[in-house]
């Protein structure tokens, strides 16, 4: 489904701010594939999220969604295979335009936009039961202006707005670390749901090391713009913060730095 | 009363122009200087066109269709060689200025740099509609009801207004209508979240560059009909024009509101009739020239901008007061301010 060969991206190449962001990434992921993503500030997380999104290039190395090369695709072409969801809960949706508007300009993503409504009766009937599954009452706010929702319920939508036209791809980057514990675990539980019913491929990055561990069928720990760690499939139910500290610890040869956003 | 009714008629057809500024502006959110130069662009091509013995509807067709070119190539400017918007604009304004001299020039033989073209005795799309709205003696019949209402100057007709009104409203209506298809909404995120429709599959490149087009064939369009409506075409005609459309854009929608696209572009153009009045009482004062209209305009853009957060600031401060009256008034202590949670 999605597969990362020898990634390397060096930021500032040959100036003194020189800083190896991605050191020979390798990663594949099958089909239906829900992978966590840990790792300290700096790791070079959200750089490979923008790798596969296409925000950035790589200095070396491939990119294959669905066995396509995209590594050259510009990012609003490979939008077609990938729905995003942002850390900054203003990222994702357009402010000044209503939810029925931004739910429309999701729905045409991996169609030709044309000089059709983007909202009529049957697409508005769509949206309405989308939102319904949200729980935020949301389906009756439809000619509401997204800039008046709360944060959370901001990223809610952009949640909506990335799955529900089925992308191949799903890139989650820490998308509840801007909202208060409780919203959060509403779109944690909102990100289940909806990857689960459409078995989405999802990559998820997250620095609460809970969420990463209850989340997703897969685990990988990033370090210094390396993968220092893959937890698979069968291994991950039984994993524990503890054993994650340890590992790291044993590979690194030096103590997690247990700093605030690692343990969240 | 008389002057009145002729900036009426002016307004409408500069509605176009103030719509084109409107969906630069604050649609696409790039501000767009293009437009002094589109708008001569609409009527040298127009009066050369017409000059020439084509048919004035083809004439202003072929305006429309160098504004948008103009306004494409702005759009390329910024977005694939990279210069900042404002020097796009400014760029493009400045080499129209030497493209409208030549597009004038070729009325004449050997003519290069022709900065005023009149259209004396030439057939316009006013003329050709009063052809027709003369024969149907609808003029005399309004005319004699307002002299018996006691109105002493009537305008010669009324024709020209209907056409100017029926254009505008068409427009306002496609844009409406167009602002709310596919491509609309994508390029309406394209100024307001790049990022956002970006994800979405959408080239903003594209957009931009779309949504520029459109806006400067408006424009252009507007210089075509003003100029047969005043009977000529000047190289000068578009200085201040981007001011004069900013200024119609805000001054509607200070008065009647962003609510709806549907409301917002009836505001423009309402804003844009509204501008040419009181343009035309600014001149009745008598110590004003003509020659101050610029002057008078920027005074209006400014106005229009500043007033607005003065009035706001009033309504925050009279808010905080008075709760802080009512809390005082219940003998409850004032918490601490608290930051605004982004959350709640
Ligand atoms: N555009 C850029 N220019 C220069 N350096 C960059 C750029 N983007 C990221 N970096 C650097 O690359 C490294 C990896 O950054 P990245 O944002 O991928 O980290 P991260 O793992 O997402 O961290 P965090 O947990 O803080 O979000 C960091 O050292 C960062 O400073
Ligand atoms: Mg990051």
């Amino acid at each position: 489904m999605l597969k990362l060969d020898r990634i390397n991206k060096i930021f500032n190449e040959g100036t003194p701010d020189e800083k190896i962001a991605l050191d020979n990434i390798n990663l594949r992921l099958a089909p239906g594939d829900f992978v966590t993503i840990i790792g300290s500030n700096g790791a070079g997380k959200s750089t490979m999220m923008n790798m596969i999104s296409g925000a950035l290039m790589p200095d070396f190395g491939s990119v294959t969604i669905d066995s396509n090369d995209v590594t050259r695709l510009p990012e609003y072409k490979r939008a077609h295979f990938i729905g995003r969801v942002f850390q900054d809960p203003m990222a994702g949706t357009a402010p000044a335009m209503t939810i029925e508007e931004n739910l429309a300009i999701a729905y045409s993503r991996n169609q030709k936009r044309g000089l059709r409504f983007g909202v009529d009766k049957k697409r508005r009937d769509f949206f309405r039961t989308s939102l319904e599954r949200l729980h935020l009452n949301l389906e009756n706010r439809l000619t509401a202006k997204v800039g008046l929702l709360s944060g959370g319920e901001r990223q809610a939508l952009s949640l909506l707005m990335a799955t529900f036209t089925k992308p191949s791809i799903l890139l989650l980057d820490e998308h509840t670390a801007a909202l208060d514990p409780s919203r959060a675990d509403l779109i944690t539980k909102l990100t289940k749901e909806l990857v689960e019913a459409d078995n989405l491929t999802t990559l998820m990055v997250t620095h609460n090391m809970q969420q990463a561990l209850d989340l997703g069928n897969r685990l990988i720990m990033m370090d210094k713009g390396q993968i220092i760690l893959e937890v698979s499939e069968d291994k991950k139910p039984g994993l524990t913060i503890p054993d994650l500290m340890t590992e790291f610890e044993h590979i690194r040869g030096e103590k997690m730095n247990s700093d605030r956003a690692l343990l969240g | 009363m008389l002057a009145l009714f002729g900036s009426v008629e002016q307004g409408i057809i500069y509605a176009i122009m103030a719509l084109g500024v409107y969906l630069t502006f604050r649609v696409l959110d790039f501000p767009d200087l293009t437009v002094d130069g589109s708008f001569v662009t609409g009527a040298a091509t127009a009066a050369m066109m017409i000059v020439l013995g084509y048919n004035p509807l083809i004439a202003t067709l072929a305006a429309v269709i160098a504004g948008f070119i103009a306004g494409c190539i702005t759009g390329l400017l910024h977005t694939k060689g990279k210069i900042n918007p404002l020097l796009s604009g400014i760029l493009m304004m400045i080499a129209l200025y030497s493209i409208n001299l030549r597009i004038m020039g070729m009325t004449r033989e050997g003519g290069a740099g022709v900065s005023n073209v009149p259209l004396l005795n030439t057939d316009t799309i006013f003329t050709m509609f009063q052809n027709f709205w003369g024969s149907l003696g609808i003029d005399d019949t309004i005319s004699n009801m307002l002299r018996e209402m006691g109105v002493e100057s009537v305008p010669t007709t009324y024709g020209t207004v209907l056409v100017v009104l029926i254009i505008t409203i068409i427009i306002k209506f496609i844009a409406d209508w167009f602002l709310k298809t596919e491509v609309g909404l994508a390029i309406r995120a394209t100024g307001d979240n790049k990022r956002m429709i970006r994800s979405f599959s959408a080239n903003t490149d594209r957009l931009i560059i779309l949504g520029l087009g459109l806006s400067n064939a408006l424009v252009a369009l507007a210089g075509a009909l003003i100029a047969q409506y005043s009977k000529f075409s000047d190289i000068q005609m578009g200085v201040g024009m981007i001011v004069i459309g900013l200024a119609s854009v805000i001054i509607g929608e200070a008065i009647f509101g962003t609510k709806t696209i549907v409301r917002t572009t009836f505001a423009v153009v309402a804003g844009a009739v509204i501008y040419r009045m009181i343009y035309a009482f600014a001149l009745r004062v008598d110590f004003l020239d003509t020659g101050d209209m610029k002057l008078i305009t920027a005074f209006i853009v400014i106005l229009a901008l500043v007033v607005p957060q003065i009035i706001d600031k009033q309504k925050e401060k009279k808010r905080k007061a008075k709760r802080m009256a009512e809390r005082n008034a219940a003998h409850i202590p004032a918490p601490v301010e608290q930051g605004g949670n982004p959350l709640a």
